[in-house]
């Protein structure tokens, strides 16, 4: 039962030597040899590979290196959109055919540095656009609370591990709420670090100044652990900042007296499910309980943040996406000359959601619509930032529920593009903004199982978003709140 | 902008992207409806309000200009569909 630990349980364990780094590594495996044929989080994974870092981690552990290296022998699954050295590299997409990542990304780096057992490739939608990871061409990951049901995405399989125990941690990527949205979907904790706190190369790009790597966990403190190892600049990022990485697990005090919460009043709309209403309004009493100051504020252009994304990110998707034409990696399809050869190639390996979201972003681009939708959504992108620096003037985070649904059916959205997107209203603005967010456990629906409407037992997530390079405030306030409750701690019967 | 007015062939033509005419048909018809919604944002003034291309501001960062070692030539050939002699091989592109 060592996969369904955490990494400060198994680490405290690994560094007594009670359990070797091998049997932590072997009860992964089995869990996922046991569950994921009905759960689907992984694309493939690599045993002998695995069980071999796990030999090594063994050794380290055996002179004494579990002190000075904080994820030693921990098992850290990620995403199939990070580079992982002679791993393959899908991006949940055909167009890459059998491709074999030829570095590291630097998150991973950071791992292995730090000791961890990377090991697995995550399902996830296809180039990480999506909500539901049913845009995957590798097949649909399943809700482990509910496998007629979505997991979230695009980081589904990320968050799908987590909660179904078949990884320690994980890693995902964000771009509109893709770590936060699924954790909340799956039931666990998934932070989107502030933009140019985590370095992206080897992160494939899908919008390159909305994207964030960060962890998927099973509780605040190994948030706060894998963010600590994944953190600070890289010079092979232009993007991201110098800024020194605080030792996050350090801050976790429990004490949140007197820090101030704000409620953003755009965010009580229409469609948010009344069962993620109640639990988030309970959230807010037990942060009053703990001793903060609760302030209603307002964020003026929250209800313009879906189209600004759908703009921006699109925009930045189609240039991003150029360079799967064929031609130096991945999947070909021949043509007579190099454009046909783009076009055939492009049209047989991208699937539906990808040519929607490309052909959207190559018209907002293209002459004579640029400033009428790209330069717009950029302004307006400049106001929804301005909100948030405005309102943490007053406040030093802000509560929100993650998504505005708990895990909604498979393929009930999946022909509606629009409504998928509207799934995102309230992790959208984070990312336009750049600050960080973070999505914890705060209840479950169907807790009126005799009322007409009745929902199975699905998680809620609550959704904290903190000031830029805010993470040590979010995490702290995150964690008081997890010493008071037992959310975190639920798992659901699919995988026990 | 209605989707009339969306030329799909003339942007999946700029895109480098084939669809057939079912996706024609269809991603037309979705994407009408998407820019419709994002029409909204006409709705706000946004003069004299200044871009946000990266919500950090770093400009111009740029590393010493030393030569270091790279991808080695057979790594960054090794993902290639089509190669010969150390080389991507692509169709003709001059006559």
């Amino acid at each position: 039962m060592l996969n369904r630990l955490t990494i400060s349980a198994l680490t405290a364990k690994l560094v007594k030597r009670e359990v070797s780094a091998r049997e932590a590594v072997q009860s992964c495996l089995d869990q996922i040899a046991r569950v994921d044929k009905k759960i689907h989080a992984f694309i493939s994974y690599n045993a002998d590979d695995a069980l071999a870092q796990a030999d090594a981690a063994d050794k380290e552990l055996a002179k004494g290196g579990g002190s000075a290296r904080r994820l030693l022998g921990i098992p850290v699954a990620v995403k199939d959109v990070l580079a992982v050295k002679n791993q393959p590299l899908n991006c949940g997409s055909k167009i890459l055919g059998k491709f074999v990542s030829p570095y590291d990304a630097t998150v991973v780096e950071k791992l292995k540095a730090a000791g961890a057992i990377v090991f697995g490739r995550l399902n996830m939608d296809e180039f990480a656009m999506g909500s539901s990871t049913e845009n995957s061409a590798f097949g649909i990951t399943r809700n482990p609370w509910d496998t007629t049901r979505i997991p979230g995405g695009s980081s589904g399989g990320s968050a799908a591990a987590v909660a179904a125990d078949e990884a320690i941690a994980a890693l995902g990527s964000d771009t509109g709420g893709s770590i936060r949205q699924p954790a909340a979907l799956c039931g666990c904790v998934g932070l989107k670090p502030t933009y140019g706190r985590v370095s992206r190369y080897g992160l494939v790009a899908f919008a390159s100044s909305l994207d964030q790597i960060g962890p998927l966990t099973k509780d605040i403190r190994d948030a706060a652990t894998m963010l600590g190892v994944i953190s600070g600049h890289d010079s092979r990022d232009s993007t991201s900042v110098p800024q020194p990485v605080p030792d996050y697990a350090a801050n976790l005090t429990g004490n949140i007296k007197g820090l101030k919460l704000g409620l953003p009043k755009e965010y009580m709309i229409g469609g948010l499910d009344l069962e993620v209403k109640a639990a988030v309004d309970a959230a807010v009493k037990q942060f009053q309980k703990l001793g903060a100051e609760i302030v209603e504020i307002s964020l003026p252009h929250t209800d313009y943040g879906v189209s600004v994304y759908y703009i921006i990110a699109t925009a930045e998707a189609s240039a991003n996406l150029a360079r799967f034409d064929g031609i130096r990696y991945g999947a070909r399809v021949d043509g007579m000359d190099p454009i046909e050869l783009y076009r055939r190639t492009r049209g047989a390996g991208f699937g539906a959601e990808v040519k929607r979201r490309i052909i959207l972003g190559t018209y907002v681009l293209s002459s004579g619509y640029y400033d009428a939708y790209y330069l717009r959504a950029q302004k307006v992108r400049t106001l929804i930032r301005n909100d948030f620096l405005k309102a943490f003037e007053k406040v030093d985070a802000i509560v929100t529920p993650t998504s505005p649904t708990a895990a909604f059916k498979i393929g009930e959205k999946s022909d509606d593009p629009l409504q998928m997107y509207l799934s995102d209203i309230f992790t959208i603005s984070c990312n336009l903004a750049g600050i960080c967010g973070i999505s914890i456990p705060c209840g479950f629906t169907g807790s009126q199982p005799s009322t007409l409407n009745a929902q199975p037992r699905l998680p809620i997530g609550l959704q904290l978003l903190g000031k830029p390079f805010g993470e040590e405030t979010l995490l702290k306030i995150a964690h008081a709140y997890e010493l008071n409750t037992l959310w975190h701690k639920e798992k659901t019967a699919t995988v026990i | 902008m209605s989707a009339a007015q969306f030329d799909i062939k003339y942007v999946a033509h700029l895109a480098r992207l084939h669809l057939t005419p079912d996706e024609e048909k269809k991603l037309g018809a979705q994407l009408g409806g998407i820019l419709g919604y994002i029409e909204k944002l006409k709705e706000l003034d946004v003069a004299g309000v200044e871009p946000t291309a990266h919500a950090v501001p770093l400009v111009n960062v740029t590393r010493p200009d030393e030569v270091r070692p790279s991808l080695p030539h057979d790594d960054a050939l090794r993902n290639a569909p089509a190669q010969a002699n150390g080389l991507f091989i692509v169709p003709k592109i001059v006559e």
